[in-house]
């Protein structure tokens, strides 16, 4: 590979042009004694025969792929068409920049259009836009945009038993703007947020309430009770947080439950998990709060000759021109990603979509049932979850069950204990349709076995 | 327009009493462009002179507007909630944004004339 | 010539599928969901064939300008080649890792992060970096929130960060959600910042500059190390946003002009693809001082490899999900690791070379708003011009060449922003003049055609009014009237 297209002869025939007669002269505003500094400490090149060896050398390291995985816990490992990689990484897609011009990116622009409809059906709400950074960013927003649309009250709630990181994502980015965040704490009976524990802390001067359904530990919550008591209060939001998107086709959609902001991840639309990133955060809410949403939003419209045709809008709130007054400094953002999304989700389609959410289900109602048989261990939520179970061990034996099913390759999701102390004796573990039953048999087996 | 007064920012005040109707001038709005959506204050809210009360969206920007007399608002211009347009087509009368009930006549005395706030425009238009 | 594809709900039709998928369970046990929670249908939701699906798609992805189909001279973007064998090794299964996954199983993959930041320490001179920024406005964000706790620590936040009238718009955006206020200082004659105005400017209030360097009118911020001089005299620090980091990448070190905290945009210096709109990765710099502050997590390096550590007290705490966008990571150290140390300065010398190419040819018709000199791009205005820089931005569609970045910074008036990287062979180059030539010349004769570009391109020039005025943004069956 050469990414230098000049010859030795193009500089020479180009530098007489400039009226130069080194390139060096080019540079003689820098600093003449730190620049051309030594670059000993850099390796040599790599010619490309040579370059996917060094990496199949380094990547060896990596044990993982010999290991059985139910981790979950915000990143999803699910089932992804041919497809979706094939029409993606088409160069068309790949290397054109924002689609600042229109009229030579129609390709991107409608993908996009596409994209903010589907997922306007799966949340059921108005608008949506085409992309945020991930699922813990788009719950920083989505708590600014509330505040915004409230007429800048201060104080927003937010549930206890949301993704750990979002939480610590949403409070680095309040830290210096006048806004504080207040928790409600969840039931580590239920797993739930308890009406009375929400109703005690709304008040006039909250902007909205942030919560996760299915939430952090798997289960549904109960989004029109919630936004019942949101609601009590004017210009307060009720936002729902969605970390495992491929929940939406399974459950009734988020505006049944009058949520007025869903927010979260969508790299279950057709993201590998590539160690955590680039993953796709979304947000969609009433047409209410056009005004104030943050991200690029594609719209439709007509050419000079009455066709019809998409170009990004609205993004006169956008950071390139209203600078420091806008609803957010997003420039680039995931749109690739959400394109990958849209070919996944137009891929399996209506039926393929909730088939394959109710397939997770199932092998987690599976596990459930199964589970049943292990007496020292138990799921501690039953019902009203979608793919993602707690499993409590008995008093200081979780981490030797962890460690025991590992040395038998088998990673048992993630420990609870760093993050909620009620629940210091679980694991929170995923099924997806990717595992089979005879995985789903092994990790029961290697349950059953582990010694107290 | 006998009773229009105007203000560096390029905001009108239309004085009847003391009601002021208050809008942005035919200069403002060439230097927006096409304006696509305002937003409008709501009636009851109260301004000190000087603050933003509004601001209008047009293709390429979005611009504060500052109120140039201070009072509670009673009325908003509904109109440019789908027609926004209106203050392009014509920003001293149908492109009104809001009505105040003024709590300090004396600050009409700072805000220019038009044949002051013509000469103004002349002095940028020079720069 | 171009067929523009109906929207996929448009063409989709009942019980048309495009997917396959064998389910692992012999029956259909039941749901452990309340019936009244379970969604019983998407309405309308597309129904497609997998052919029709590829045709949809492959049909979109023909509408779309790139840099694998032509020149894509944006300004400040730097839109060079995106190489393959990056898509190829970042696509490799075997790093496709649960982010959670126990550091000891994935040691190749915090190996490839750890040499990435090796590289950006040896090329940049900070000693310290952390890849989770997901974007450079986004690591923005991050390094001038760790600015604020570092003065913090000292005592004093303080309240404005200065900057140049040229930022571009992440600057002020991101210093704002910071809590900083801003003050623009304005540029002088020579397009750059004035020392004494620096200076001037320079009080108990002010906590950082953010230069960019070059800045956005290509033009060397010569006075940098004198500027960060009078900031650290100040108490204050120094910011440099990295987007043109192409202008001297290998040549000159950041941290040996005095700057305290750097971002860096690997979807553009470091050739990982734009996508139209992301995902990049904004990894960002700092000096010793600022170490402690940096987010969370940490890579850190331990008798047993690598792993992550969670950040003490004084981290500004955690902006993003995991560890940071990876594959994009994957993709810069592949290319990096091509250059090596023999062709890295290949790119910053070729990349103003032919900058300075074009602008030594473009002088003689357009005009430049500054004479100083500049590196790896060049702003022309467009005064004096018989038609105005949108209008030959469109026309320049017609020739199957992106155009230049239109009206920014907003010093210059009509600015047109050139930026062809190193990545162009001199034949573009010389294309590209001649279509500039070419549609100037029409202006003259025929100014109707250009004012009315583009009319090549697959749809004409679309009406943005009507797109901010009624917005439509998105299909519905019977859409509400």
């Amino acid at each position: 590979m050469n990414y230098f297209p000049l010859t030795d002869q193009d500089r020479k025939a180009m530098r007489e042009v400039i009226g130069i007669k080194e390139t060096r002269e080019l540079f003689s505003d820098l600093p003449a004694d730190p620049a051309y500094f030594p670059l000993d400490d850099l390796p040599p090149a790599l010619a490309e025969n040579r370059l996917l060896r060094d990496f199949q050398d380094i990547l060896r390291k990596n044990t993982f792929p010999e290991y059985t995985s139910f981790l979950g816990a915000g990143a999803y490992d699910h089932f992804i068409p041919e497809v979706v990689n094939h029409l993606s990484s088409r160069g068309e897609f790949v290397t054109p920049y924002t689609p600042y011009q229109p009229e030579a990116s129609q390709g991107s622009l409608q993908a996009l259009f596409e994209y903010q409809t589907m997922l306007c059906m799966l949340t059921g709400l108005d608008i949506a836009n085409s992309s945020l950074y991930d699922g813990g960013t788009a719950a920083a927003e989505a708590v600014l945009l509330a505040m915004r649309f409230s007429r800048n009250k201060k104080r927003c709630l937010v549930a206890e038993n949301i993704h750990p990181e979002y939480r610590s994502i949403i409070e680095t980015y309040l830290q210096n703007l006048d806004a504080r965040i207040d928790t409600v704490p969840f039931s580590p009976e239920t797993g739930k947020i308890k009406a009375e524990d929400l109703r005690d802390r709304m008040g006039e001067d909250v902007a909205g309430f942030l919560f996760q359904s299915p939430n952090f530990l798997g289960v549904i919550e109960d989004s029109q009770e919630i936004s019942d008591i949101v609601h009590q209060f004017k210009k307060a939001s009720s936002i729902q947080i969605v970390a495992e998107a491929l929940s939406l086709p399974l459950l009734v959609p988020p505006a049944q439950g009058n949520v007025d902001i869903v927010a979260g991840e969508a790299q279950s639309f057709g993201l590998p998990l590539w160690y955590g990133g680039p993953y796709l955060g979304f947000m969609s809410t009433r047409k209410e709060y056009l005004r104030q949403l943050p991200g690029r939003i594609v719209g439709q419209t007509r050419d000079r000759e009455g066709n019809p045709g998409y170009v990004l809008t609205l993004s006169t709130r956008e950071q390139h021109i209203r600078r420091e007054k806008a609803t957010s400094n997003i420039c680039t953002n995931q749109a690739w990603c959400a394109l990958r999304a849209a070919i996944y989700l137009s891929t399996m389609g209506r039926r393929g979509l909730s088939r394959i959410a109710r397939i997770n289900h199932q092998n987690t109602a599976y596990f459930i049932r199964e589970a049943e048989k292990l007496h020292r261990l138990k799921v501690r939520y039953r019902e009203n979850i979608f793919n993602e179970v707690v499993l409590s061990a008995p008093p200081r034996s979780v981490d030797r069950l962890f460690d025991e099913l590992k040395s038998r390759k088998i990673l048992a999701g993630i420990k609870l204990a760093p993050f909620f102390p009620q629940l210091a004796d679980s694991l929170l573990l995923n099924f997806t349709e990717k595992h089979t039953k005879e995985d789903i048999d092994r990790l029961i087996q290697a349950l059953g076995g582990f010694h107290v | 327009m006998a009773n229009c007064k105007f203000s560096k920012e390029h905001e009108w005040a239309k004085l009847e009493g003391d009601t002021a109707t208050i809008g942005v001038s035919d200069y403002a709005q060439k230097e927006l462009g096409d304006i696509v959506y305002v937003e409008l204050p709501q009636v009851g809210d109260s301004f000190e002179k000087g603050e933003t009360c509004s601001n209008i969206e047009s293709v390429k920007a979005v611009n504060d507007v500052y109120t140039p007399l201070s009072g509670e608002v009673t009325q908003v211009n509904e109109d440019l909630e789908d027609q926004p347009e209106l203050i392009n087509q014509d920003a001293l009368g149908k492109g009104w944004i809001f009505k105040l009930k003024i709590t300090k006549p004396g600050e009409a005395d700072d805000l220019m004339t038009r044949d002051e706030y013509d000469e103004y425009l002349k002095g940028i238009a020079e720069e | 010539m171009f067929k523009i594809p109906r929207l996929l709900f448009e063409k989709s039709r009942p019980g048309k599928t495009g997917y396959s998928f064998a389910s692992p369970l012999p029956d259909d046990p039941p749901l452990l969901i309340e019936g009244d929670r379970v969604r019983q249908d998407i309405p309308d939701f597309p129904e497609l064939s997998e052919v029709e699906i590829v045709r949809h798609y492959t049909n979109l992805s023909i509408l779309n300008h790139s840099v694998d189909r032509g020149f894509y001279p944006l300004g400040s973007c730097t839109m060079k080649y995106n190489p393959k064998l990056n898509e190829k090794i970042a696509g490799m299964a075997e790093l496709s890792a649960h982010p959670y996954t126990p550091a000891d199983l994935v040691q190749g993959n915090l190996t490839l992060m750890h040499q990435l930041t090796g590289w950006l320490t040896a090329l940049t001179g900070l000693p310290h970096y952390t890849l989770s920024p997901a974007a450079g406005a986004h690591g923005e964000f991050l390094g001038i929130m760790m600015i604020r706790k570092y003065l913090e620590s000292r005592g004093d936040p303080r309240q404005i960060i200065l900057m140049p009238d040229s930022a571009h718009g992440t600057n002020p955006a991101s210093a704002h959600f910071a809590g900083y206020r801003i003050k623009e200082i304005p540029s002088n004659a020579d397009g750059i910042i004035d020392i004494n105005t620096l200076k001037q400017n320079l009080g108990p209030e002010v906590a950082a500059l953010m230069v960019t360097n070059p800045n956005t009118l290509g033009i060397f911020e010569k006075h940098v190390r004198e500027i960060s001089r009078a900031l650290h005299e100040n108490g204050s620090l120094l910011y440099m946003d990295g987007a043109n980091m192409n202008a001297f990448l290998g040549i000159l070190r950041p941290a040996d002009c005095g700057v305290d905290v750097l971002h860096l945009n690997l979807h553009k210096t470091f050739s990982t693809p734009h996508g139209g709109g992301g995902p990049g990765s904004g990894p960002i710099g700092v000096s010793e001082k600022l170490a402690e502050f940096l987010p969370q997590p940490r890579l850190i390096s331990g008798p047993e490899g690598f792993g992550f550590d969670p950040g003490g007290d004084q981290s500004v705490g955690r902006i993003k999900n995991f560890y940071g966008n990876y594959l994009v990571m994957v993709k810069a150290l592949v290319y990096l690791k091509s250059l090596g140390r023999e062709n890295i300065r290949q790119v910053a010398e070729d990349a103003v070379l032919n900058a300075n190419y074009l602008r030594a040819r473009l002088k003689e018709i357009l005009r430049l708003p500054y004479p100083s000199k500049t590196l790896h791009e060049v702003v022309f205005t467009d005064k004096g011009l018989p038609v105005s820089t949108l209008h030959i931005a469109k026309r320049l569609l017609d020739y199957n060449m992106h155009p230049f970045t239109m009206y920014f910074p907003l010093i210059v008036q009509g600015a047109m922003m050139i930026e062809p990287t190193e990545t162009e062979s001199r034949e573009t180059l010389d294309e590209f003049v001649e279509a500039l030539q070419a549609i100037l010349t029409e202006a003259g004769k025929n100014p109707e055609i250009i004012e009315t570009a583009p009319h090549r391109t697959p749809v004409k020039k679309l009406d943005e009014t009507l797109a901010a005025r009624q917005p439509v943004l998105k299909w519905q069956r019977n859409p509400e009237s």
